[in-house]
């Protein structure tokens, strides 16, 4: 929570102000009392009307006094929680524009919201109590007690005893019941969690007809949930009747003692009115002091997960600005171990533009490696397919390229150079890429295609829709590329949305062109047409084409097989039907004629 | 006249909501008892209070005897009141979440024989948002009531009578005033609402954009959008912070200014008192009395506008949750309701009329007659409407009009628990419960021994794994199935089948989650499976496809073509085409 508050900096007069105009409408609320000892002990004692009306008028200014400072506090406790939350909102949300994607794996997207969300809106009221409150409610407490001192000595100690009881007992019921009141969360969280549970898995719990063990199990954590909730109810119920108690004894005890100062002709009679007024003042600070300890707590647990999020840095360094030069130039030279392969490829002598040199990657708190010593080279105009069974780590390895992830151990080269010697954004810039969620944004279809390119003409745009084979969805719609997409594509079928994502990476005319998986929605013949017309495309780029099924990638230039992480196999179709037997047996789970094919190609 | 019906709309629900109370009537009436014990003797406090200052007059004149007397009383009524405070406040805590127990208990209840009609249509997140969190701010709302409403108006209403016995005059002082607070209250909050609503909506605005581009953050970082979202981003955020600081500014001006009023009350009791008091009307204690009331009597008022609003708003969170609990539920089975039993997996759907709304047409004239052991395979593109059909055959729906029957038995007339119980379901989406594997695979057959359910693992391949895991059958799935990957799932999907094995299937050929090689291992068990069972494919894969005995050609929920691979191929229609575009290579 500390470190938040460097986005107080710029209102820093304001979280100045505002206690301080609190502090000083509390003590002109500290001095009524005695105006009000006065007018019993001069007024009416003295049968002085003047005097009476002349102190309600100055209790009048009083208040008006107070009102102007309590506004103006307000003003500024507003103007600086509100202006620290803008401030703090923007941070986090820029903050995670650049974290890498292996942070937002470990933070979540749904906790990123929360945090955005109704954390910072937490944090916000906190800082405007705390300056609103956290100075005046002590200031009255302390307040009153000095106040009583300047009254009669030997009365103030009875306050000098009072507040410290009352203070524990308060804070001492709070400290109980905070951990408890956690502990109905978790209770609840229960219950939510059953309820949660028995709408997704409705299909699935009705036909095995679970209908009254399911209602048994809710009503077992509902009945905890309310057990609990009781429990902490008894206790937080202690503390009103406990500094009743306390208080009125204390009264009880100010007015004898105050009785016997009286018959002494120590005190006044208005005087022994005015220390009973400051004892009542303490109480009902004291129990907005404890409100307000409950919010700030709840608001620092907030500001410490927003915390969280800052500390988590993108873990992706850029190598030395050298270090890249040294790899740009190097990059066609020295290439030990490849020099023999070279010759087998078509294109052996030009820079590969993508090169994959005995890479592995792990992910941060993974047991086993994600791949595995990947070592393959891309040349311009080549399409590299991709296969392997789920979890093979085929996604994985193509978001190495846009520097998704950073290999952990081995290199990724961009025409000879690092991936991580170049900036993020240049690198990206290069790449085209499908995932395999099909995500569209809320705007209209010409605003998600200039996600590629801001400035793409139309004709660029239409020359994308056309290859990603997604002119019909287009010109199927009222509008065609004005239509309004809403939030998350929802008004777009799947293929639709397959096609319309893959037209938005083509609109920026990539060299590096991904397909992950992204074809799936369509059929076999849209998968065909689009794989023909991304195979014509005037740029040549590299293709990278992930897929489980083989006819996506039988005509690759190369197929990389991958198996747990591990490349095994790496040719073309026929290569690989001929010698890769986990390549066999994904062409035999999918077709029956591998043989035939083999004889025919022969 | 929408007021009239939000107000009639009002009434019902706390009509139900004090049903909910009738069960916790003893408490009810002890807590209203203990309310008024509270309140009296809270306000009788001031009044000795200010008798033992009439006793402390000057030097010399102090009767201890009498002080004595009082503070003794004093001392009573302090105990008397705290006791009360306290059985009060567990009454209240008794009532109000026995009554949100209550609630929730109906609420569940309720969600597990709606009609998935109702489920699949409404946000699961909104339905689970009215059993926890409505119901919560309902208990909130009403708790607050009960210990602020009530007492404040009896506060009030002491307040008036122990002011009224000592004195009229300075009575009307303090009733006469006490409005202003009201008044100036209502009035910021008039002008606030208006910042609250533009608050309220940048806040939307910008929760939907977070939403969405967080939600999404690898895409906008894919294509370096990234500058130009947090552009968008500080335009929404700037205006939030606009309204925000005015909402937030005009609202906090009420507090300090009812304060403010308060304060005028306060002054005019003491002016009023003290003139009064020099002409002896009464006493500096009864004077210091009135003070105290003074503070008292202005307190409930400004908190009674708050609890109305909280009650409001419980109010109408309660009406959310009853609306949830009276939704209609699934027809009741009849009474005379048979169980199922001696299937040998005869179907028939005979003239079935379905759709989900009355104006878009799906289902029609639908008749299809399935011999034990037969195999119908279901094809079509994505979105056909295949869980359409699952949805008639569990009944999870029923028919507009025809039947469907099991063993000549219209599946209506039979109990869904008996119906459901012999088809073995394995869906695309593959739902685990929030519990151990052994939980999750016994759930069709609690009683099944371990051998048999490692047997039905193995089979489904999924003993190796589950063997690997931390704690094998023991380790606890997270929610939804989160430690396992969605092949894995699905394994346990179908050794949740596979043990107990029922005469009908019904069985999603799930591609998207295993990859084509590992399906290929589970075919064979599958195929096993099938073997003497009637079952329904969703198919993706020729070979089963070939193989079935009825294929169903579906496309936008229709059954377009029905018939054998040959006869279908014959026909040369959409199954042809679908064949020809896939397979022929």
């Amino acid at each position: 929570m500390r470190k938040l508050l460097v986005y107080m900096k710029d209102y820093r007069k304001e979280s100045v102000l505002a206690p301080l105009f609190k502090m000083l409408e509390a003590a002109f609320e500290l001095l009524v009392p005695l105006v009000v000892a006065a007018m019993i002990d001069v007024g009416i004692a003295g049968q002085d009307k003047p005097y009476i009306l002349k102190m309600s008028l100055l209790m009048v200014a009083l208040g008006v006094i107070g009102l102007v400072c309590s506004i103006t506090a307000q003003y500024f406790s507003a103007k600086a929680a509100v202006g620290f939350a803008g401030k703090l909102r923007h941070s986090l949300f820029a903050h995670v524009q650049g974290l890498s994607f292996g942070e937002l794996d470990t933070l979540g997207a749904s906790t990123l919201i929360t945090r955005m969300t109704s954390d910072i809106n937490q944090v916000q009221s906190g800082v405007n109590l705390v300056l609103r409150l956290f100075l005046r409610s002590p200031f009255i407490v302390f307040g009153a007690m000095v106040m009583a001192f300047t009254i009669d000595f030997k009365a103030a100690l009875i306050f000098v005893v009072t507040i410290p009881l009352l203070s524990v007992v308060v804070f001492g019921i709070m400290l109980i019941s905070i951990p408890l009141y956690k502990k109905v969360q978790g209770r609840l969280d229960k219950v939510l969690g059953i309820t949660r549970e028995n709408l997704a898995g409705v299909r699935v719990l009705r036909a095995f007809h679970r209908e009254k063990q399911e209602e048994e199990s809710f009503e077992a954590a509902n009945y905890d949930l309310t057990h609990m909730q009781n429990f902490v109810g008894r206790i937080t119920a202690v503390m009103n009747p406990v500094t009743y108690v306390i208080i009125n004894s204390a009264l009880m005890a100010l007015l004898y003692t105050g009785a016997v100062r009286v018959d002494a002709g120590i005190l006044t009679q208005g005087q022994v009115v005015a220390l009973v007024n400051y004892m009542s003042q303490i109480l009902v600070e004291l129990v907005k002091l404890a409100n307000l300890i409950i919010t700030v707590t709840k608001a620092v647990a907030c500001g410490n997960r927003i915390q969280s999020v800052f500390e988590v840095e993108n873990s992706q360094e850029q190598l030395a600005a050298n270090a890249s030069q040294d790899t740009a130039f190097s990059g066609n030279v020295d290439r030990p171990g490849h020099a023999g392969r070279g010759q087998e490829l078509p294109l052996a002598g030009q820079i590969p533009v993508v090169e994959f040199r005995h890479v592995s990657l792990t992910y941060p708190g993974a047991g086993a490696a994600t791949l595995e010593d990947v070592d393959f080279a891309a040349y311009p105009g080549e399409t590299i397919g991709i296969i392997g069974g789920t979890g093979s780590g085929k996604s994985s390895l193509v978001h190495l390229i846009p520097r998704f992830y950073d290999a952990t151990d081995g290199q990724v080269l961009y025409r000879g150079r690092d991936v991580r010697s170049l900036p993020v954004k240049e690198l990206r810039s290069k790449v085209g890429i499908v995932l395999q969620k099909a995500v569209l944004f809320e705007g209209t279809i010409e605003e998600n295609l200039r996600w590629g390119k801001e400035d793409a003409t139309k004709e660029e745009l239409q020359a994308a829709l056309n290859t990603a084979q997604a002119a019909e969805v287009v010109a199927g719609k009222e509008d065609g590329l004005s239509e309004q997409v809403s939030q998350g594509g929802r008004n777009f079928s799947g293929g639709q949305r397959q096609r319309l994502t893959i037209a938005r990476a083509l609109v920026r005319k990539p060299e590096i062109l991904i397909l992950d998986d992204s074809a799936s929605a369509l059929d076999y013949a849209t998968d065909a047409r689009l794989r023909k017309a991304i195979g014509e495309l005037p740029d040549q780029p590299v293709v990278f084409v992930v897929s489980q099924r083989t006819s996506s990638i039988r005509q690759a230039d190369k197929i990389l097989v991958l198996e747990d992480g591990a490349v095994v196999g790496m040719g073309t179709h026929l290569e690989l039907l001929k010698n890769c037997q986990v390549y066999q047996e994904i062409y035999d789970s999918q077709y029956q004629d591998r043989m035939e094919v083999l004889r025919n190609a022969e | 006249m929408q007021n009239k019906d939000r107000r009639q709309r009002q009434r019902t629900t706390i009509r139900k909501v004090l049903l909910y109370i009738r069960n916790y009537w003893i408490f009810l009436i002890l807590s209203l008892l203990l309310a008024v014990v509270t309140v009296v003797s809270t306000l009788y406090l001031p009044i000795l209070t200010g008798q033992v200052i009439d006793q402390i007059l000057g030097p010399g004149q102090v009767d201890f005897a009498r002080i004595g007397g009082i503070l003794l009383v004093m001392g009573i009524v302090i105990a008397v009141t705290a006791l009360a405070q306290w059985l009060m406040n567990v009454c209240n805590n008794k009532i109000t979440y026995g009554v949100v127990r209550d609630i929730r208990r109906d609420a569940f209840a309720k969600i597990e024989i709606l009609p998935l009609k109702y489920i699949d249509g409404h946000s699961h997140g909104e339905l689970v948002s009215r059993v926890v969190a409505d119901v919560d701010q309902f208990a909130d709302g009403l708790l607050m009531g009960f210990t602020q409403l009530f007492t404040g108006v009896l506060t009030i209403v002491g307040t008036l009578g122990f002011m009224l016995s000592v004195h009229v005059g300075i009575t009307l002082v303090v009733v006469l005033i006490t409005p202003v607070s009201l008044f100036v209250a209502s009035f910021i909050a008039k002008r606030t609402y208006t910042m609250f609503r533009k608050q309220s909506e940048a806040r939307g605005e910008q929760t939907a954009l977070i939403d969405e581009m967080i939600g999404n953050q690898k895409v906008v970082q894919a294509f370096g959008q990234e500058e130009k979202v947090l552009r968008q981003f500080d335009e929404i955020n700037e205006r939030l912070t606009h309204f925000s600081l005015r909402a937030t500014f005009f609202s906090s001006i009420t507090n300090p200014s009812t304060r403010f009023v308060n304060g005028l009350v306060y002054t005019g009791v003491g002016v009023v008192g003290s003139l009064v008091a020099i002409g002896g009307g009464i006493t500096v204690g009864q004077l210091s009395c009135f003070l105290s009331y003074a503070n008292q009597y202005t307190k409930p008022f400004n908190e009674i506008s708050g609890v109305v609003t909280e009650l409001q708003n419980a109010l109408a969170c309660a009406a959310r949750v009853l609306e949830l609990i009276e939704e209609e539920p699934q027809t009741p089975e009849p009474a005379d309701a048979a169980v199922l039993t001696g299937v040998s997996g005869n179907v028939t759907l005979d003239q079935v009329y379905f759709s989900y709304t009355a104006d878009q047409k799906l289902i029609e004239d639908f008749n299809l007659k399935v011999e034990p052991g037969q195999r119908v395979a279901i094809v079509g593109p994505t979105g056909c409407g295949k869980t359409t059909l699952i949805n008639l055959l569990m009944r999870f729906y029923d028919v507009n009009s025809g039947r469907i029957a099991v063993e000549g038995k219209d599946i209506r007339k039979v109990t869904r628990g008996s119906l459901r119980e012999n088809y073995g379901m394995v869906l695309q989406e593959t739902w685990l419960k929030n519990a151990t594997i052994r939980e999750n695979l016994l759930m069709g057959k609690p009683e099944a021994t371990e051998e048999e359910m490692v047997a039905a693992a193995r089979a489904a391949h999924a003993h190796s794994f589950i063997r690997r895991l931390p704690k094998g059958y023991d380790t606890v799935i997270g929610e939804e199935g989160g430690s396992l990957s969605a092949g894995q799932r699905q394994l346990l999907c179908i050794a949740r089948v596979m043990l107990c094995l029922p005469p009908m299937l019904i069985l999603d050929e799930a591609t998207s989650s295993i990859d084509t090689r590992t399906e290929m291992k589970i075919q064979n068990a599958f195929a096993a499976m099938m073997q003497g069972r009637t079952s329904f494919i969703v198919a993706h894969r020729l070979s089963t496809i070939q193989s079935a005995d009825v294929i169903l050609y579906m496309q936008g929920g229709r059954v377009l073509e029905q018939g054998s691979h040959q006869q279908l191929l014959e026909k040369d229609g959409y199954y042809a085409k679908l064949y020809r575009s896939q397979f022929a290579v």
